[in-house]
């Protein structure tokens, strides 16, 4: 792929799990065409799936009318996804750290955890109709792309 | 997510395979638990080979039934992961609340 061209998808999805899988299908798709490597693409695709569920459930609360819009773009240099919900919005700040010992045992609260670990750069604002907008980067390694002058993701898994 | 059942002696494999998802894999570990307990099966090993991808639904209802086990007396085990799997046990420190076995033996003998 050339160093400027960019693959790109657009979704407006109702707020069903089933839905997590299309979005899922879309990524994947892009990933292949830009030829990033499997690693990459399955973490990339496990925060996407947790940045879904957060705004099925936790941002739209289940209600199908209230859509989840999922903007995918895949370069030579980075995979960059953002989701908007139709939530109230929310303070991720307040969510705790699922990794102290008094919070190991929790059944829930790991979802940012893993959009954390697995991407680049995670951002948090309000979006235009109230709700959640999370805007997510991951930065290709190397060995996938043909681009020069590339960044080193240290972070990478 | 496609799951499995046998006993060897008091000891319950759980072989799960597919993914460990919100909305669908996570309400069947917990039911496959709940079952196992029901018959008094409290040391239970949940085989992952199988599993693909386990989201933080997944891993969340798995530490909610080695809590509910733990409480009724017994124990839940893990074994065979696959390396992204245990990736996601280590970032999450989990690895260090659940005992991790690659060998089934191992994992039987384990409940003495």
């Amino acid at each position: 792929m050339n160093a400027t061209e960019a693959l790109s998808a657009h979704l407006v999805l109702a707020s069903r799990f089933e839905n997590i899988e299309v979005a899922e299908r879309a990524l994947h798709d892009l990933c292949a065409t830009a030829g990033c490597d499997g690693d990459q693409l399955y973490w990339v695709v496990t925060a996407l799936r947790e940045a879904m569920a957060n705004a099925v459930r936790h941002g739209n609360r289940l209600q199908p009318e209230r859509k989840v819009h999922v903007d995918l773009s895949v370069d030579s240099s980075a995979v960059t996804i953002r989701i908007d919900d139709e939530g109230e919005g929310f303070d991720p700040s307040r969510i705790p750290d699922p990794t102290v010992p008094e919070n190991l045992l929790r059944p829930s609260g790991r979802g940012i955890f893993y959009m954390q670990q697995f991407m680049n750069r995670v951002q948090f604002s309000r979006s235009s109709g109230g709700g959640t907008s999370v805007l997510m980067v991951k930065l290709l390694q190397p060995t996938t792309r043909s681009a020069e002058n590339e960044e080193p993701d240290s972070r990478s898994r | 997510m496609k799951s499995q059942i046998r006993d060897r002696g008091e000891v319950r494999i759980v072989e799960l395979s597919g993914k460990i998802t919100i909305g669908s894999g996570d309400v069947k570990i917990r039911e496959l638990i709940d079952e196992s307990i029901a018959v008094g099966k409290k040391n239970i090993v949940l085989d992952l080979a199988g599993v693909s991808t386990i989201d933080s639904s997944g891993i969340g209802e798995m530490v909610a039934c080695y809590t509910t086990v733990t409480k009724k007396g017994g124990h839940l085990k893990l074994l065979r992961l696959s390396p992204k799997i245990n990736d996601i046990l280590q970032v999450t420190q989990l690895i260090t609340v659940f005992e991790v076995f690659d060998n089934e033996g191992e994992a039987v003998s384990s409940f003495g």
